[in-house]
C-alpha cells in the first residue's frame, strides 16, 4: 500500500513485497569439497569468451591461469582446483546452448592450496595498473549479471566518478549469500572497496543494504569504526526492504532520490555501481596476486535438505552441489539465481559459474500450486502498473503482446525500459505471463532490428 | 536427484491475489450492504437480490456453454453484476423484469464483447439502463422502507405475473398511510418541490420511511474495507465523491436557492453506490492513475450536471456508462510516464544523500583530481 510505503520511509516508488524466504541468512558459509570433475566454461561472462592456453593431458594446480581473456571486454579463467585436464571440448551450459569448456579431473589426494599466486603491494600501483590487476584475477559481476568487473570500474573518457555505490540489497528472495558475506567478510569488502574508490577515483562510498540485514549493517558498520574510517567515506545505509531495490536504478533512486535517464547509466551521475560480494572477492584476491577460483552460492527452496550458503569451487557440478545439500528426488525444477529472476537449469550436468549466486530448488507441491492457478484475460486491475519500478503499463504492454503488436510495444509503450524484474507478473491476478511476454517482443524487435 | 527438471520462466513465485479473490471479497463487501437492504425493505427485497444474481449467473452459465463468452462462474463476476443490479432497482421491481434486466446485463453488457475483462460498459449499469427503458414506470416506482410486516408480506408489485401490468404498488403505499408520504424519493422530491431532505437521514437511511437505497454511510465503510485490502482502487471513489462535490460546491456558491447543498448531492441518490462499487468496475474504469482521477472527476461532474438540467431526477447511470465509454481515450492520454524519462528538477526530499558528495572541502577535491590526473587509458 501507498501508504505503509510511505510510512516505511520508501524512496523508489512502486515495486513489490514477495516473502522473503531467507532461512539460511543465520548460518555461517561452509565450504563445499571437490567434485571429481570440474568443468570451467571459457565464457562465464558478459562479452569475449575466453581462450583457452592448456591442453588436454596438461597438469594444472589450483588458481593457475587455463585461460586467458580474449580483448578489452574479456576475462581470464583460472583453475578452480589442481588436477589434470582431461578435455577442452562443448559441453552444456546451465542456459542451454552447448559451450567450450575445460575438463580438469581433480587430484583427490591433493591438499588443494592456491599455488598459483603473486601477492602485489597495491600501495604502489595507479588506477589503470589496479584495473589491469582486477582483469587478471577474473572477476565479474558476482550479482548475477557477470559483466567484467574492471570495465565497469575503467571511467570512460570525459566522465568522472565521485561516488562509488556498493549494492548490498539482495532483494531476491530466498538468497542469502552476499548477506553472509558482509557479516563475515566485512574486512575484504572495506578492503575492495578502498581499490575500487582508487581505480574509479571516487571520493566517498555509500553501501546500500536492505533494513532485513542489519547483521550485515552492524558488521560493516563495526569494522568501518574499527578502521577509524569516516562516514563522510565509507557510509553504511539501511534501505527500506523492497523488490527489486537491487536493480543499480532502484537503488540510487533510494540513496539520492534521482532517476537515472532512461537509457543512461549511473556514471550521468558520476556514480559506479558494484556488488558487495565482488568487492569482498577482489579485496583478498588483489593483494594476495590470486585469480577468482570459488564464489559463494546460496543453495535453498523448499526441495533441500540442507539449505545453507556454500563457497564453490567454480566449475562444480550442480547434480554434485544438489546431492551434497539433500535434494531429494522429487525436485522438479532448479532455478539459477533468486526466485524473481533467476532461470531455470536445463540440466543438472552443469557446473557452476561466476554468476550463479543461488540455487534453488522446488518440488512438485510448489510446482503444482501454480498450476492450479487459471489464467483469465485481463480484467483491468492496474495490479502491475503500481508495481512497475519502471513506471511502465504491463497492462497495455501486454495486450498488444497478445495481439503481437510488438513495434507498438517499443515505440510507445516504453518496452525497452523493461528490466524483466517481474514484479507485473507476481502481482498479477489474472495470472497472465507478462515477463515472459515481453522477453519474446524484446527478441523479436531485437532481430528486426538486426534484418 | 531425479534427471527429469522442467524449464520454467521467471518469476517463479507468484503473488497470492488472484482474481477470484478479489471478486470473492467484493462480494463479501457487499453482504452487509444486501443485509442492510433486506433490513429496510424486508423479503421483497430478498428475493429481488436472489432472483436476480441467480438470473445473472444462469446467463453466464448459458453463454459460456454457447461459446459466445470465456470464462466460469466461479470468479464471481456475475454474482457482483446480479447484487449490485438488484441494489439499483426498487425493492418492489418485479421479479421477471429482474430476471429479464439480470439476462440483458450479461447479455449485452458482458457475454456480447467476450466476458470478463472484455465488456466496455459495467454489467450492471446495462442491465438497469435496459430496464430504465424497457420498464420506466415499474422503475420509478419507491415504496416507503422500514414497513410493518415487511418481512413477511411481499411489495404487491414483486410478484407480478410477466407481461402482465403489476400491481399497483404506489396505491398500495398510499394505502399504508404513512405520514409525509408522497412516493417521491429525496432527489425527486428535491427537483419538484426544492425540498431537502435532513443530512444525517440520509447519511445512515435509518430515518423514517425514507424510500432510498442502502445508507451511504454503510457503503463507504464496505469500500474502504475493499481499498484497505487493495482490492478496489481508492483514487476512483475518492475522484467521484469530489467531482461531483466540487461541481456542486461551485453551482451552490453561485446560486444557493436554485441549487441544492453539495453535501445533499453527495448522500442523495445512488451516488455513493456508483461511485464505490459501479465506477470502480476493474475492466471499465482506466487503469493508469492519473487516468483514475480524471475518469472519477468525470463521473462526478456528468452526475450533478444530468441531475440538474435533465429531466431525470438521478444521473449516476448515465454518468458512469458515458465515462467508461471514454475510458479508452483517457487511458490514451494518461499514460504513465516511465522511470528516467520524465523530467526530474530536484532529487527527491527523502533521499538519505546528497547527489554530489558535498562535504568535500576544496582540498579534497583537488586531491580528488589528482588521483585521476595520470589517467590516459583511452
Amino acid at each position: 500500500m501507498k501508504f505503509l510505503s510511505f510510512m516505511r520511509g520508501e524512496v523508489f516508488e512502486r515495486g513489490i513485497h514477495p516473502p522473503e524466504n531467507k532461512q539460511t541468512a543465520e548460518q555461517p558459509i561452509k565450504r563445499m569439497p571437490f567434485a571429481p570433475r570440474l568443468i570451467v566454461p571459457l565464457s562465464q561472462h558478459i562479452g569475449q569468451p575466453a581462450k583457452s592456453i592448456v591442453r588436454v593431458g596438461q597438469e594444472v594446480v589450483r588458481g593457475q591461469l587455463i585461460a586467458e581473456a580474449d580483448g578489452w571486454l574479456s576475462v581470464p579463467h583460472h583453475a578452480p582446483a589442481s588436477g589434470v585436464v582431461e578435455a577442452v571440448e562443448l559441453r552444456p551450459s546451465a542456459r542451454g546452448p552447448w559451450a567450450e569448456s575445460i575438463v580438469i579431473r581433480v587430484f583427490q589426494g591433493s591438499t588443494q592450496e592456491v599455488l598459483a599466486a603473486n601477492p602485489r603491494d597495491m600501495d604502489s600501483l595507479d588506477p589503470d595498473a589496479i584495473i589491469r590487476a582486477v582483469q587478471e584475477t577474473g572477476m565479474v559481476g558476482l550479482g548475477g549479471a557477470a559483466f567484467p568487473s574492471h570495465a565497469k570500474m575503467a571511467v570512460p573518457k570525459g566522465s568522472t566518478v565521485h561516488t562509488l555505490v556498493i549494492n548490498g540489497c539482495e532483494c531476491e528472495p530466498y538468497l542469502t549469500c552476499d548477506h553472509r558475506v558482509m557479516v563475515e567478510e566485512a574486512n575484504d569488502l572495506i578492503r575492495g572497496i578502498r581499490y575500487a574508490m582508487r581505480a574509479t577515483g571516487a571520493v566517498r562510498t555509500v553501501i546500500g543494504i536492505e533494513d532485513n540485514k542489519m547483521s550485515a549493517v552492524a558488521a560493516i558498520r563495526d569494522a568501518l569504526a574499527r578502521q577509524n574510517i569516516a562516514p563522510t567515506e565509507i557510509a553504511v545505509e539501511d534501505v527500506p526492504t523492497k523488490y527489486p531495490q537491487g536493480a543499480e536504478k532502484m537503488l540510487i533512486m533510494a540513496l539520492f532520490g534521482v532517476e537515472v535517464p532512461s537509457g543512461g547509466l549511473p556514471l550521468h551521475f558520476g556514480i559506479v555501481v558494484l556488488n558487495v560480494g565482488t568487492l569482498a572477492a577482489l579485496g583478498r584476491l588483489l593483494p594476495a596476486g590470486e585469480g577468482l577460483v570459488e564464489r559463494v552460492v546460496t543453495v535453498t527452496g523448499p526441495g533441500v535438505a540442507r539449505p545453507g550458503d556454500y563457497r564453490v569451487p567454480l566449475g562444480t557440478p550442480m547434480s554434485f552441489l544438489l546431492d551434497y545439500a539433500g535434494a531429494p528426488a522429487k525436485s522438479r525444477q532448479v532455478i539459477l539465481g533468486g526466485p524473481m529472476m533467476g532461470q531455470s537449469a536445463a540440466s543438472l550436468n552443469v557446473p557452476v559459474t561466476k554468476g550463479v549466486s543461488g540455487l534453488l530448488v522446488m518440488r512438485d507441491i510448489e510446482l503444482a500450486e501454480r498450476e492450479k492457478q487459471k489464467t483469465y484475460p485481463c480484467i483491468k486491475c492496474g495490479e502491475c502498473i503500481e508495481s512497475c519500478p519502471m513506471g511502465l503499463n504491463p497492462s497495455a504492454l501486454g495486450m498488444l503482446a497478445s495481439k503481437r503488436l510488438y513495434e507498438e510495444m517499443g515505440s510507445q509503450y516504453h518496452l525497452g525500459d523493461c528490466f524483466e524484474c517481474g514484479c507485473c507478473s507476481y502481482v498479477c491476478p489474472s495470472g497472465i505471463p507478462l515477463v515472459q511476454q515481453f522477453r519474446i517482443a524484446k527478441q523479436i524487435l531485437r532481430e528486426r532490428a538486426v534484418a | 536427484m531425479s534427471a527429469k527438471i522442467e524449464i520454467r520462466t521467471a518469476p517463479h513465485i507468484k503473488g497470492p491475489v488472484t482474481v477470484e479473490t478479489i471478486m470473492r471479497h467484493v462480494v463479501y463487501s457487499l453482504l452487509p450492504i444486501c443485509a442492510f437492504f433486506i433490513y429496510q425493505y424486508g423479503i421483497s427485497a430478498a428475493t429481488l437480490i436472489v432472483v436476480v444474481t441467480a438470473s445473472c449467473l444462469l446467463a453466464e452459465r448459458l453463454f459460456v456453454k454457447l461459446g459466445v463468452q470465456s470464462g466460469d462462474s466461479s470468479d464471481f463476476s456475475a454474482t457482483i453484476t446480479g447484487i449490485l443490479l438488484a441494489l439499483t432497482v426498487p425493492p418492489g421491481f418485479p421479479l421477471w423484469m429482474g430476471v429479464v434486466a439480470g439476462f440483458v446485463a450479461i447479455g449485452l453488457g458482458k457475454a456480447l464483447f467476450g466476458g470478463i475483462g472484455f465488456n466496455v460498459f459495467n454489467p450492471a449499469l446495462v442491465g438497469r439502463a435496459f430496464a430504465q427503458a424497457a420498464f420506466p414506470s415499474a422503475i420509478a416506482t419507491y415504496t416507503p422502507s422500514f414497513v410493518q410486516g415487511r418481512f413477511t408480506e411481499f411489495i404487491p408489485s414483486s410478484l407480478a405475473l410477466p407481461f402482465m401490468t403489476p400491481a399497483d404498488s404506489a396505491a398500495w403505499a398510499m394505502g399504508l398511510k404513512i405520514d409525509s408520504w408522497t412516493g417521491a424519493t429525496p432527489l425527486a422530491q428535491w427537483k419538484s418541490d426544492k425540498i431537502i431532505a435532513p443530512l444525517i437521514d440520509l447519511l445512515t437511511s435509518l430515518a423514517g420511511h425514507m424510500p432510498v437505497g442502502p445508507a451511504p454511510m454503510l457503503i463507504i465503510i464496505c469500500g474502504a474495507y475493499l481499498a484497505a485490502r487493495r482490492f478496489m482502487d481508492w483514487r476512483i471513489p475518492i475522484a467521484t465523491v469530489g467531482g461531483a462535490c466540487l461541481t456542486g460546491w461551485i453551482l451552490f456558491t453561485i446560486d444557493p436557492v436554485r441549487y441544492p447543498d453539495p453535501l445533499f448531492i453527495l448522500l442523495s441518490g445512488g451516488l455513493m453506490l456508483g461511485a464505490v462499487y459501479m465506477a470502480t468496475d476493474m475492466a471499465t474504469s482506466p487503469v493508469t492513475p492519473r487516468g483514475m482521477w480524471l475518469y472519477g472527476g468525470l463521473i462526478g461532474l456528468l452526475t450533478v450536471v444530468i441531475r440538474f438540467y435533465s429531466g431525470l431526477p438521478e444521473g449516476v447511470m448515465y454518468a458512469i456508462l458515458i465515462a467508461n465509454a471514454v475510458t479508452p481515450l483517457i487511458e490514451r492520454i494518461t499514460q504513465p510516464t516511465p522511470f528516467g524519462k520524465g523530467i526530474m528538477r530536484k532529487p527527491k526530499r527523502n533521499a538519505a544523500y546528497q547527489l554530489t558528495p558535498e562535504y568535500l572541502s576544496k582540498i579534497e577535491s583537488d586531491a580528488a583530481k589528482d588521483l585521476k590526473a595520470p589517467r590516459g587509458r583511452k
